[in-house]
């Protein structure tokens, strides 16, 4: 690792006021990727500024519109013992990574990052969710804009996110053997107003909706409406894990056994 | 160069550090406890995994100032200060559960933190446990077979010794 | 048998306490005041002429002690290969020089170029990235044939090509070989590929060199096997020190499996620089740096063909295999793909005729040598996906093909130069359909396909060549070192002892199995036995630990001195109970003369050895201490019978275990619970290779496996509890204590059974897929259903 500074604030304020400051800084949420591309020497901030002092973006908690609402800070084995009134959210929390990532990484770091083979992304943009920040308000749609790019800005924070709780859910991750990241994971969400789909994984430009699902299971949430369903492989991440072909293949199976989970 | 304060074992420990001191470097190197290995540098082996604040950790991820004023537990506090061995070592020892010795660390201590959440897992959870621990040596059967029997589980059913 | 267990008990290992607690010695835990830290900047391009290497800017960084370059190794010699292949027209293989730091070229991503040392590791990073470069990248050559065609670069301009070696064996069977062929009755072909696998020990290599200017003496802290072959090969053929001025250390070692056989740069480099510095040097392999400098395993690319008659009686046998050897010959790789290899391609078949062929080709990688198997799971994975593929074609049971062929009558000399002293194949595969529950199967799988999977059984036989080897033979066959093993036994005052092995111990428990062995042959309690090893300064010159030889070699020379302190025990018995020595009997501790009721214990005998008031002086010397060098006259032949079941998601392509079981015959058991254990592991890592694990290049010689991320280590979930069982036995007939030794086995046997067994399942499937090359990821198994 270069050397740098580490500040360890335990109020959102200066946690702020530090990554706004003229020293370059970079937000540490739980660190389980940030950490080791530092030590690949990828990444050379100047200060590190630690948010896991910051108790006031942790936890989870019911808002008044039935939204599940999850701080920002809140690490993934929290999630899943919590989350109890979102079970696929859970159910996806409990999944991530390793219990000892689990009890570090956050879901604030998970989205930050949009790795393009994360779990996280996938249930914020099936659920519709909002990302809170320092700043603003940031509806799911609009958060990511493609592998490890989100809107986020320099020194902005995510607080907490607000999930909205569907009538039905699920994810199902098909894992990379190696990293057991999602090779192709799937969020269905159904709600009164329609079905929503997220993919991660598989596409070059981070996780996406597919919209042919989508309105598929919107008229008919069955696996079976979506059996013919398919994704062309132009734009699919190709490895040697899994050719683009493989991806697109996978995330019509994926997406029918979130389905049917999902019940 | 600031200081970390943090309780290792029971102890209260303290040392210099810089911001990116990585906190199996400070037990290792500050505090001689070399009991918490580096296995890799992609934090997937497992083989640093500690307690903070009661949660199995990678301390290979997780800066030493992170642990500021935190209970930290090592290895080296598991068995009594007599040298008895806590019946999750008992338990790898009785059943072969290591063979090299160097992921065994980081197995116990992820072990430990399995049976303080589920007391009695089934064979598939302690499986699913360990996706984060990696072993080369054993192929796993007489880690599973070791943890089950630590949390009271008959395993003489099991296949061969 | 001794209270704490002689041979046969499952005694439970006393290295684990240390390990267990945390408080195990691993070379990275070793300190030493004033130690200095080493980095090396490596080449991250695969095939490069270095024009300079520019430290000055380096040089003035903070905490920067020194640099080094190629320039100082330069007149130093290079590591040495410890094997000369002959190939098949006669002609020794092409040797290529190896620096220790790059010298003109750079050959893979890895290779070293210079060397910081620093005050701390990171500011000899930081030193590190501010050298300045010139390196002129050349095309790199990553396939093997494509190295071979004409005007491909070569990896090393002095040679004459990028072939190493162009082996045949047995040369003189080659004609008769190619007639059976043609009047075979049926013939099959495979082609596959054994892919290349990083070991990856859990611990990754460390070295630390120490120097004493006031003694002249060196010292070597390292993860190795094999301390004395390390301070041989290093002390005689690089640095020119003498080994009474060289000692190497390997404390507590966390795996090998073979990684750790080779002497490497490394190691060569930490214990120059020490001197030259007179500082301490450390350096601790990082995982992402392991994988582009542990020499890697496997990587071979064969045409197998057998011939069978009308009766399907197996008639010859013929395999065309590429060798992969890396950009350098790391220590032991010409002797894998060819004598560790071609000499078991029989199995364990009466095949009367085979030819193997192995192209051994230099490619801009990293060096490829030994890993657990070391060419024998080569030749077994070929031999037995071959058969596996003649009964299908055949329509004829896979089982009773082979049983058909089993050799049954030993000791049998193979086509292919070794002779198997004994074994019972049939036995262990009886064992196997009992143990593997064959008769459940049908009824297993109609439960898979209910759940919309597809279930197949693979099974396997092996056999393999252990307990090396015959140093008279090994040396006609190139070996540039004898492959003996040895023993002293010191024997205390008060009747506790010392054995002090040149085996090594990184995982397989030598402090137990082989104070089992010394306290049943005495019948005293196995706590009255320490194991010394791994260091050079306290152990007799010994080759250490690798290819299931530590029970085999190091055990019998272990035999054979305390044989040899027993026998000076009852001379002194004989003198303190005025007997005949002839009528001496050594039982539970006890010497006692035969038809009396006179004895004198152990302990009474040890103290008249050290406390010599009344004793034979005139006839023995004082003491009580001796050392034996034990040769084998033949390798072991340890064999078995592997099954494995798995289920396939034929949407996916997943393949899960299901179930593993493994029949061997290991000859007589030390302890049978390190022996389960050591199946075990070998599973795994044969389960690894068989679905997970791949070291993948692109055609630029960028490794694209080059972490955990990408190198799928198996893990807990990936694998089941297996079934092992040992129980068939037929000794080895040349050693003293009638072992085979089991450290392999495991890797050897599993792979083929895993992959027969998906193949079983496709088939099943009405899949037409008759091959599928490792790793049998999802994707792979997905395309290959896709025709």
């Amino acid at each position: 690792m270069y050397a740098f500074d580490i500040e360890r604030p335990t109020r959102l304020t200066d946690a702020v006021k530090l990554l706004s400051d003229a020293t370059d800084s970079q937000p540490l949420g739980g660190g389980q990727t940030l950490i080791p591309a530092l030590k690949a020497r990828l990444a050379a901030p100047e200060r590190l500024v630690c948010l896991s002092g910051v108790d006031e973006i942790k936890g989870i908690c019911t808002a008044d519109d039935g939204a599940l609402c999850i701080g920002g800070g809140t690490c993934h084995a929290d999630v899943a013992a919590g989350a109890g009134a979102y079970p696929a959210l859970a159910s996806l929390a409990a999944n991530i990574g390793d219990p000892a990532v689990r009890n570090r990484g956050t879901i604030g770091g998970s989205l930050a990052n949009n790795d393009p083979s994360a779990c996280y992304p996938a249930a914020l943009l099936a659920s519709g969710a909002t990302v809170v920040t320092t700043n603003r308000k940031i509806a799911a749609d609009d958060f990511f804009e493609g592998m490890f790019t989100t809107s986020l800005e320099d020194g902005e924070i995510i607080t907490e996110v607000r999930f909205p709780v569907p009538e039905k859910a699920n994810y199902q991750k098909f894992e990379q053997p190696a990293s057991r990241f999602a090779l192709v994971g799937v969020f269905v969400a159904k709600y009164a107003d329609g079905v929503r789909v997220a993919v991660t994984g598989a596409s070059e430009d981070g996780v996406f909706r597919w919209s042919e699902a989508e309105a598929a299971l919107s008229s008919d949430f069955s696996a079976g409406a979506i059996e013919g369903l398919s994704l062309p492989g132009d734009g699919m991440i190709s490895d040697m894990h899994g050719s683009a072909d493989y991806r697109a293949h996978l995330v019509g199976v994926v997406t029918r056994r979130a389905v049917t989970a999902a019940g | 160069m600031p200081e970390v304060k943090m309780t290792v074992n029971g102890k209260p420990a303290s040392g210099l550090i810089e911001g990116r001191t990585l906190l199996v470097d400070f037990l290792r190197e500050k505090l001689g406890l070399t009991g918490t290995h580096v296995g890799c540098d992609t934090s997937q082996c497992g083989a640093c995994v500690v307690h903070v604040g009661g949660r199995a950790v990678k301390a290979c991820t997780m800066f030493a100032a992170e642990a500021e004023g935190m209970e930290v537990k090592t290895i080296e506090g598991m068995a009594e200060p007599d040298g008895t061995l806590h019946p999750i070592q008992a338990a790898f020892q009785n059943h072969h559960g290591l063979q090299c010795g160097f992921c065994t660390p980081g197995m116990v201590m992820s072990a430990a933190a399995l049976l303080k959440d589920n007391p009695t897992p089934t064979e598939a959870e302690v499986r699913d446990y360990l996706e984060g621990n990696l072993c080369r040596c054993t192929g796993y059967h007489n880690i599973v077979k070791a943890i089950l029997a630590a949390s009271g589980q008959d395993v003489s059913k099991i296949a061969a010794e | 048998m001794p209270k704490d267990g002689g041979i046969g008990a499952s005694t439970k290992r006393r290295e684990d306490v240390r390990f267990l607690t945390g408080t195990g010695n691993y070379t990275d835990d070793i300190n030493l005041r004033g130690q200095a830290y080493v980095h090396f900047l490596r080449s991250d391009v695969a095939h490069g002429r270095l024009n300079t290497v520019d430290t000055s800017a380096a040089e003035g960084m903070p905490g920067v002690i020194r640099i080094f370059t190629g320039k100082d190794f330069e007149g130093i010699g290079g590591l040495p290969c410890g094997w000369q292949v002959t190939d098949r027209h006669g002609e020794v293989m092409q040797e290529p020089g190896h620096p220790v730091l790059a010298q003109g070229k750079v050959r893979h991503v890895g290779d070293p170029i210079a060397a910081v040392v620093a005050e701390t590791r990171e500011q000899a990073r930081d030193a590190a990235e501010a050298i300045e470069l010139d390196i002129e990248e050349l095309p790199a050559v990553v396939d093997m044939k494509a190295a071979l065609e004409d005007g491909a670069p070569k990896v090393h301009d002095d040679l004459t090509s990028n072939l190493c070696y162009d082996w045949g064996f047995v040369e003189e069977n080659k004609a008769a070989v190619d007639e059976a062929f043609k009047s075979a009755a049926h013939v099959t072909t495979l082609e596959l590929v054994n892919n290349r696998l990083v070991a990856n020990p859990m611990e990754p290599r460390v070295a630390v060199g120490d120097y004493n200017r006031s003694t002249g003496d060196h010292t070597l802290y390292t993860t190795s096997q094999n301390p004395h072959v390390i301070r041989l090969l290093m002390g005689a053929f690089v640095l020119g020190i003498p080994e009474h001025k060289l000692r190497v250390v390997a404390p507590d070692v966390g795996g090998g499996f073979g990684s750790k056989i080779f002497h490497y740069a490394e190691e060569a480099f930490c214990t120059f620089a020490a001197k030259a510095l007179n500082r301490p040097v450390k350096w601790t392999c990082s995982r992402s740096e392991a994988f582009i400098t542990d020499a890697h395993g496997r990587d071979h690319v064969t045409k197998i063909e057998l011939a069978l008659d009308a009766e399907n009686n197996f008639t010859a046998l013929r395999t065309d295999t590429y060798a992969n050897m890396g950009a350098y010959l790391s220590t032991f790789a010409p002797s894998v793909p060819t004598w560790l290899h071609g000499t078991l391609m029989a199995g364990n078949y009466k095949t009367p005729l085979i030819y193997v062929n192995v192209k051994a080709v230099f490619t801009n990688t990293v060096p490829v040598d030994a890993y657990r198997g070391a060419g024998r799971p080569e030749a077994t994975y070929q031999l037995e996906r071959v058969i596996d593929k003649a009964a299908r074609e055949l329509g004829v049971d896979p089982i009773a093909l082979r049983r058909q062929n089993f050799i049954t009558e030993f000791p049998y000399a193979t086509p292919v130069a070794v002779e198997y002293d004994t074994g019972d194949y049939h036995a262990t595969m009886d064992k196997l359909e009992e143990i593997g529950d064959f008769k459940g199967f049908a009824a297993r799988r109609k439960e898979s396909e209910a759940k919309g999977r597809l279930r197949g059984l693979g099974i396997n036989c092996y056999i393999e060549a252990c307990g090396i080897a015959p140093s008279n033979l090994v040396g006609q066959l190139g070996a540039r070192a004898g492959l003996y093993e040895s023993a002293t036994v010191r024997v205390n005052a008060t009747g506790g002892l010392v054995v002090m092995t040149g085996s090594h111990s990184h995982g397989q428990g030598h402090e137990t199995s082989f104070a089992q062995v010394v306290a049943e042959m005495i019948g005293i309690d196995a706590d009255q036995v320490e194991i010394v090893h791994g260091d050079t300064a306290n152990t007799p010159m010994g080759m250490g630990t690798y290819g299931s030889r530590s029970i085999a070699v190091g055990g019998s020379a272990m035999v054979r001195a305390t044989e040899k302190i027993i026998n000076k025990a009852k001379k002194i018995a004989a003198h303190l109970m005025e007997a005949s020595e002839a009528d001496i009997e050594l039982k539970d501790g006890q010497f006692s003369v035969a038809g009396t009721d006179k004895s004198v214990a152990w302990g009474d005998v040890t103290l008249a050895a050290y406390v010599p008031h009344n004793y034979p002086l005139e006839d023995i010397e004082p003491g009580l201490e001796e050392t034996a060098f034990y040769d084998p006259s033949n390798f072991t032949y340890p064999s078995g019978a592997y099954a494995c079941e798995v289920e396939v998601d034929p949407e996916t392509g997943r393949v899960t275990i299901e179930r593993f079981a493994a029949a061997d015959d290991f000859g007589n058991i030390i302890n049978p619970m390190i022996v389960s254990g050591q199946v075990h592991g070998g599973i795994g890592q044969g389960i690894g290779q068989a679905l997970l694990e791949a070291c993948v290049y692109d055609e630029n010689g960028q490794l694209q496996s080059g972490s955990y991320m990408d190198y799928a280590m198996p893990r807990a979930d990936d694998v089941p509890f297996y079934e092992v069982d040992h129980s068939c036995q037929t000794p080895c007939t040349h050693n003293p204590l009638g072992v085979k030794g089991c450290g392999e086995a495991g890797a050897i046997g599993s792979p083929p059974s895993v992959v027969n067994a998906v193949i079983d399942a496709l088939q099943s499937g009405g899949k037409n897929v008759t091959h599928i090359d490792m790793p049998l990821s999802p994707s792979r198994v997905w395309q290959a259903m896709q025709g």
